[in-house]
């Protein structure tokens, strides 16, 4: 996984609220394998593309120039929810998306998105409001994401300040996966489990007859 | 001190150590399905053997053909989905995961088949590759969704990092009157209290009507959750629960059941456990639901009239309102009772057990499928089961498609689809669009409410069919 530290790009303001993940990957396209050449196109694919993936002439935000290079999104509230698709985050990777910066986001798919080194990033209502705001005032401007000193800086060089938990952070900044944080941990896992399976017997797997 | 809830029992003894806030939760059961495949990737990528294979399990369900199953995996004509299938019993075989794959005479959906096998018991930790795992959180134990990177965590640690959620206690109280189910009650909480009420929270359905309901409708509640934005849904075990997991072939038998049962006994909320929140709902005044927009929480009463725009309590209500409008072709004033349809799914993880399956037979009785309509039961062992009880003859002679089990419409993976743009009243959980076929509209309902839907080809109050 590659680490996430701080990153200048290209942001895309996106109004809606409740984007699910359906939408950044409609079902069908969940058979794709990760680094398949049509992920990149699948992101928001039916607003994008017709059903034979042909370009669709809407004025949709990522088929618009310079957005088709943008590489963090400023959505609004619950920004992922729906299924716990994992591909939702693949396509979005695929696409060039390293940061999301919303409201809220969906649980499973805020830790997808993590767990695969893209940068999810929670602020207030009105902080979203304004960074989207001067986006759509000033097309392709540019935003920071500064993983190390966890703050959001606007293009009008306002900076808005995040939290996030930090063994999470510790992991994209490290990029370093979380199998290999928990195999750190692997003696634990063995007390543990010891003590529960002696105490609770019955919680082990028993086989049927 | 205050008490503890159901949530804290299992929470506090699964902690297996913490570190900077977070918690590594120990899992007790997994499942996973042919979408898992990235999770055994992960595996390969850093050479590692499941750690505790016998606490994970397979299901063949989200790419199965509801059509027919002749031909075994052969047989199955779409490349891509063919595949997919190949692939879950060759990575489960490899492993040595056990597998309810396309050829188990237990095949089925991974929150319907877990259940009936006795896998899903109270106090545990139960993850699966798949948003509704809360379904098994009606047995009283710690249920939920997880991701596919997640999942292959798990495999190769038998853990979880987790951040301690909040917890919710819903009281639902009150007798289910006459025509409303199990799937009304939870269209309703999440009509009322919103699709927000429980984001990334822990809730526990509790109160009469809960305590009344059988393990299935149980099983319908839990499910819906996450549609509330909760992480997970919870139901205190009691004797309902023992009745049901009694003699089920992964349960604990001799002394070991009597052992279990006594530590089960220990785990409802104790009378002074305090939740972070609380809220009521009276359901005798409840009426079936059906939803009409794009997201389960725009649900009505069947009886009810679409909403206007106008009515919105502020502007990003406002535009919602119009956008799903927009994409479901419905006009403001409309009564949800003039709808006309062109498809019903009675199936998915939320509505494909044998009491669903009853549910719309009995339906079923009254007339004559109007529009295309398929039954797909959950699982194998729920087909056989309402074939001895003659429920498929039912089906047929109404007019209605009896299928194989499998996910099917629900998420419209394995080819079932919707025609472009049809609308469909649908048992299921997700009222997304396009989830069932692009453009697709759907409307969520109960079994015995798709059933009515099918013999007069439009929303119709199941109560007044007598
Ligand atoms: S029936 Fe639908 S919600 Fe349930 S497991 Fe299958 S796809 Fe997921």
């Amino acid at each position: 996984m590659e680490p996430f530290t701080k990153l200048t790009a290209i942001a895309c303001p996106f109004d809606e609220i409740n984007v699910d993940t359906n939408q950044l990957c409609p079902t069908r396209f969940n058979k794709l394998p990760v680094g398949d050449p049509y992920l990149q196109k699948v992101m928001f694919h039916d607003q994008r593309f017709t059903r034979d993936g042909e370009r669709r002439n809407t004025d949709f935000v990522f088929n618009r120039e310079p957005y088709t290079k943008a590489q963090i999104i400023v959505a609004d509230r619950n920004w992922g929810i729906g299924s716990s698709r994992e591909s939702a985050v693949y396509a979005m990777a695929a696409f060039g998306i390293k940061s999301v910066i919303a409201v809220s986001f969906g649980d499973i798919h805020y830790g997808n998105l993590m767990k695969n080194g893209l940068c999810p990033v929670r602020l207030s209502q009105q902080a979203c409001q304004n960074l989207r705001g001067q986006l759509f005032d000033n097309r392709g401007a540019t935003i920071t994401v500064d993983l190390k000193e966890m703050k959001v800086i606007a293009p009008d060089g306002t900076e808005f300040e995040f939290d996030m938990h930090p063994l999470k952070r510790r992991c994209l900044l490290e990029g370093r996966d979380d199998i290999a944080l928990t195999t750190q941990y692997m003696d634990n896992i063995k007390t543990f489990e010891a003590k529960h399976h002696s105490d609770k017997p019955f919680m082990k797997v028993q086989e049927p007859e | 001190m205050a008490g503890k809830t159901l949530f804290d029992k299992i929470w506090d003894s699964h902690v297996v150590t913490e570190v900077e806030g977070e918690t590594l939760v120990y899992v007790d059961r997994l499942l996973i399905h042919e979408g898992s495949r990235h999770s055994f990737s992960m595996l390969r990528d850093v050479e590692m053997e499941p750690y505790r294979v016998e606490q994970v399990f397979g299901f063949a369900d989200h790419y199965m053909p509801t059509e027919t199953t002749d031909g075994g995996i052969p047989g199955v004509k779409d490349e891509k989905i063919r595949g997919m299938l190949e692939l879950m019993e060759k990575n489960t075989a490899e492993f040595g995961v056990r597998n309810f794959g396309f050829h188990d005479p237990n095949q089925g959906i991974l929150h319907v088949v877990p259940p009936e096998q006795g896998i899903s018991q109270p106090g545990i930790v139960l993850c699966g590759a798949d948003s509704h795992t809360s379904t098994h959180g009606a047995f009283g134990s710690i249920s939920f969704g997880v991701g596919a990177s997640e999942s292959g965590h798990i495999m190769a640690t038998q853990c979880l990092w987790q951040q301690r959620p909040s917890t919710l206690r819903i009281n639902v109280e009150g007798a289910l009157p006459f025509g409303v189910y199990a799937k009304d009650i939870i269209l309703g909480v999440i009509a009322n209290f919103g699709v927000g009420i429980g984001v990334g929270q822990a809730i526990e359905f509790a109160g009469s009507c809960i305590e009344s309901m059988t393990m299935e409708q149980r099983m319908t509640v839990c499910n819906m959750t996450i549609e509330a934005a909760g992480r997970m849904g919870m139901i205190a075990p009691d004797d309902t629960t023992y009745e049901y997991m009694d003699g089920r072939p992964y349960a604990p038998k001799g002394t070991l059941w009597d052992e279990a049962l006594e530590y089960w006994q220990t785990l409802p909320s104790d009378e002074d456990a305090v939740f972070d929140r609380e809220e009521t709902l009276d359901v005798e005044q409840l009426v079936p639901m059906v939803t009409w927009g794009t997201n389960p929480g725009m649900a009505l009463p069947i009886t009810g009239i679409i909403p206007s725009p106008d009515e919105a309590q502020d502007e990003d209500q406002r535009r919602e309102i119009e956008v799903a409008l927009d994409y479901m072709d419905l006009r403001p004033g409309m009564g949800m009772a003039e709808i006309e349809i062109e498809r019903v799914f009675i199936g998915s993880c939320t509505n494909s057990r044998i009491e669903d399956m009853r549910a719309a037979a009995d339906v079923a009785t009254k007339g004559k499928a109007k529009v295309e309509t398929w039954v797909v039961p959950g699982s194998r062992s729920v087909k056989r089961q309402a074939e001895a009880e003659g429920l498929d003859k039912i089906f047929t002679d109404a007019g209605f498609e009896w299928r194989e089990p499998g996910c099917s419409l629900c998420t419209a993976l394995n080819g079932d689809l919707l025609n472009d743009g049809q609308r469909c009243v649908s048992t299921s959980n997700r009222n997304f669009r396009g989830r069932q076929g692009p453009n697709g509209k759907t409307h969520l309902a109960s079994p015995a409410m798709a059933a009515a839907a099918a013999i007069t080809g439009k929303l119709t109050d199941v109560r007044t069919l007598g």
